[in-house]
């Protein structure tokens, strides 16, 4: 039997706010436990929670940049559960009137692309985090992340493979990266990811007993869990068996998921309006505000790089993977007006050693690399040359023509320093000579490539070859 | 009736009471003699009246994105029960 899988994603994005969602405590990664906490969100009786403007702002960047509808009025509910990471005994969220809804984003995979729905993304806490004992049964809690401002970002169960589910996990990611509203760090926690998965025969309209996964901390995790997951499933469902429904831990070390059973029981959450927080309402003045705010976004700017760069779609979409990148190749090519070579190097040289997200943090600034470009253009020095003096740039952040100039690497484009050379390998090389002048002409590579070799690859192989052409002629 | 024993004892649980069988005959005709009274608003015709979560008519209470200081570590955890070092300490849930 065939089976169809649909898949539906839960993504929590730590949005890039200075202080928490409703008080002034620090939202910095890796402070010392327990230091980034006060009376509001340690839960403390008769506090009140004020909301942090930067959030809604946030909210409706996101709502905007997907072509989601944005409720007018928000409000807050409390979300009642109990676990150690929560102090107050609940999780103040959205449950009604999230910030936005019935938006969409287009994913592509395999060249075709795909509209994928956003049901619903809302404004909530983080929780804090646990540390488990190795050997004692306690657990230590550090709340410093407690009150750290999330958005959810809810999908349809609209895809049907592990690499929809990544490539639209990647164009959200990418889209809260643009807005920059989030750092979307997945090693971090910032971009954190669960997954509904069910099987269902091809053709079927009803849904299959769904799974939830949930630890997968990479997008090639995510990948790795849902193929495996695909894969119990179905041999379970080929076995004539039916799936539990229930949460799932990915372990990426040995590589399947496992069951938390017993560890969860049914939710009951009763939520209910937070009487501490009032309604917040947005108007046309505020989202036109916004809107006119919005940077130019993933897809807009992959066409822009078709149309202008002309570009081929391919690099045109690595190229602007990341904004970051982006702007990187927008800044050499301001220097380098060659789009395509830029991109090919880009491509082969730097993605090398760096993400996309990590280019800023490359020691080759745009400026130096559009320079060392030109200078194979101008004949200064050789493409392969070029490699060793990127390879420099990689390792000091120099400049190019600092490295030229001090390993003596530039170009022999001296005819009379050349010529000297060329004779003493005619002269050497009697039985090539005699090929040659017999129309082997493949000879030539022979002779240029002695050359180099007596040149360290420096003499310009324009003028190498018409050298030789007009000794031997 | 307007709640049940097992209405009581599953709410009970979810806020984790621990109530013995009287405690929940006694609570469950507490709760009912409270419900009964509130369902007297029932009596009102409320259609095409939006539901009200706040008393007060305000939207929008917001403050700026800005640092403010937090709580010293130690007094942070000064009302814990149990703490160790930098952290508060609670009975492992995850086995």
């Amino acid at each position: 039997m065939e089976f169809e899988t649909v898949i539906g994603l839960e993504i929590h994005a730590q949005m890039k706010t200075r202080s928490k969602i409703f008080c002034g405590c620090s939202t910095e990664f890796g402070a010392p436990p327990n230091t980034q906490v006060c009376p509001v969100c340690l839960g403390m009786p008769g506090v009140l929670p004020v909301l942090n403007r930067q959030v809604v702002e946030n909210g409706i960047k996101f709502a905007l940049a997907t072509s989601s509808s944005i409720n007018r009025e928000n409000r807050f509910a409390r979300k009642n559960y109990f676990y150690p990471d929560l102090p107050k005994g609940y999780q103040i969220s959205q449950f009604e009137l999230p910030i936005a809804e019935h938006g969409a984003v287009d994913i592509e995979v395999d060249g075709a692309v795909k509209t994928v729905g956003i049901t619903r993304a809302h404004m909530e806490e983080d929780a804090g985090k646990l540390v488990h004992d190795d050997r004692e049964p306690v657990s230590y809690v550090d709340l410093n992340r407690t009150g750290t401002p999330l958005l959810e970002i809810v999908s349809e169960p609209d895809l049907r493979s592990p690499e929809e589910a990544v490539a639209y996990l990647k164009k959200i990611h990418a889209i809260v990266r643009y807005l920059d509203i989030s750092d979307g760090n997945m090693q971090e926690g910032s971009f954190r990811c669960d997954a509904n998965i069910s099987l269902r025969p091809v053709g079927a309209e009803e849904l299959g007993i769904r799974t939830e996964l949930k630890n997968m901390n990479s997008f090639r995790n995510v990948q790795l869990a849902l193929e495996f997951e695909v894969r119990r499933q179905r041999d379970i469902l080929l076995d004539g068996g039916e799936v539990v429904q229930e949460t799932l831990l990915w372990d990426p070390d040995r590589g399947c998921t496992e069951s938390m059973r017993g560890k969860e029981e049914a939710h009951d959450y009763r939520y209910f309006p937070d009487p501490d927080l009032v309604p917040v309402v947005i108007d046309d003045a505020w989202i036109e505000r916004v809107r006119g705010e919005l940077p130019e976004l993933p897809d807009a700017r992959r066409k822009r790089f078709v149309a202008d760069y002309e570009l081929p779609e391919y690099d045109a979409g690595i190229l602007t993977s990341s904004r970051e990148l982006a702007d990187y190749f927008e800044a050499a090519c301001m220097l380098y007006p060659n789009p395509k070579k830029l991109s090919n190097w880009i491509g082969t040289e730097m993605l090398r050693d760096y993400g996309p997200e990590t280019i800023a943090a490359c020691p080759v600034t745009p400026h130096n690399l559009a320079r060392l470009l030109n200078m194979i253009e101008e004949g200064t020095i050789s493409g392969k040359i070029a490699k060793t003096v990127f390879g420099e740039m990689l390792a000091t952040g120099a400049d190019p023509d600092a490295i030229v100039k001090e390993k003596d690497l530039a170009q022999v484009s001296d005819e009379g320093e050349l010529l000297n050379a060329v004779r003493e390998i005619i002269a050497a090389n009697p039985e090539q000579v005699r090929q040659f002048r017999e129309g082997k002409t493949k000879v030539m590579g022979f002779f240029v490539g002695q050359l180099m070799k007596q040149t360290k690859g420096q003499a310009n192989p324009q003028l190498a070859n018409k050298l030789f052409q007009q000794e031997l002629g | 009736m307007k709640i049940t024993k097992e209405e009581v004892a599953q709410v009970a649980r979810l806020a984790r009471l621990e109530l013995r069988p009287e405690e929940v005959a006694r609570i469950t005709s507490q709760l009912d003699a409270i419900l009964g009274y509130v369902a007297k608003l029932d009596e009102l015709d409320t259609q095409g009246v939006a539901t009200t979560t706040h008393s007060r008519d305000i939207a929008n209470a917001f403050r700026d994105d800005e640092v403010s200081q937090s709580l010293d570590h130690d007094r942070a955890l000064t009302n814990a029960p149990l703490q160790k070092g930098e952290y508060f300490v609670v009975p492992r849930i995850i086995t």
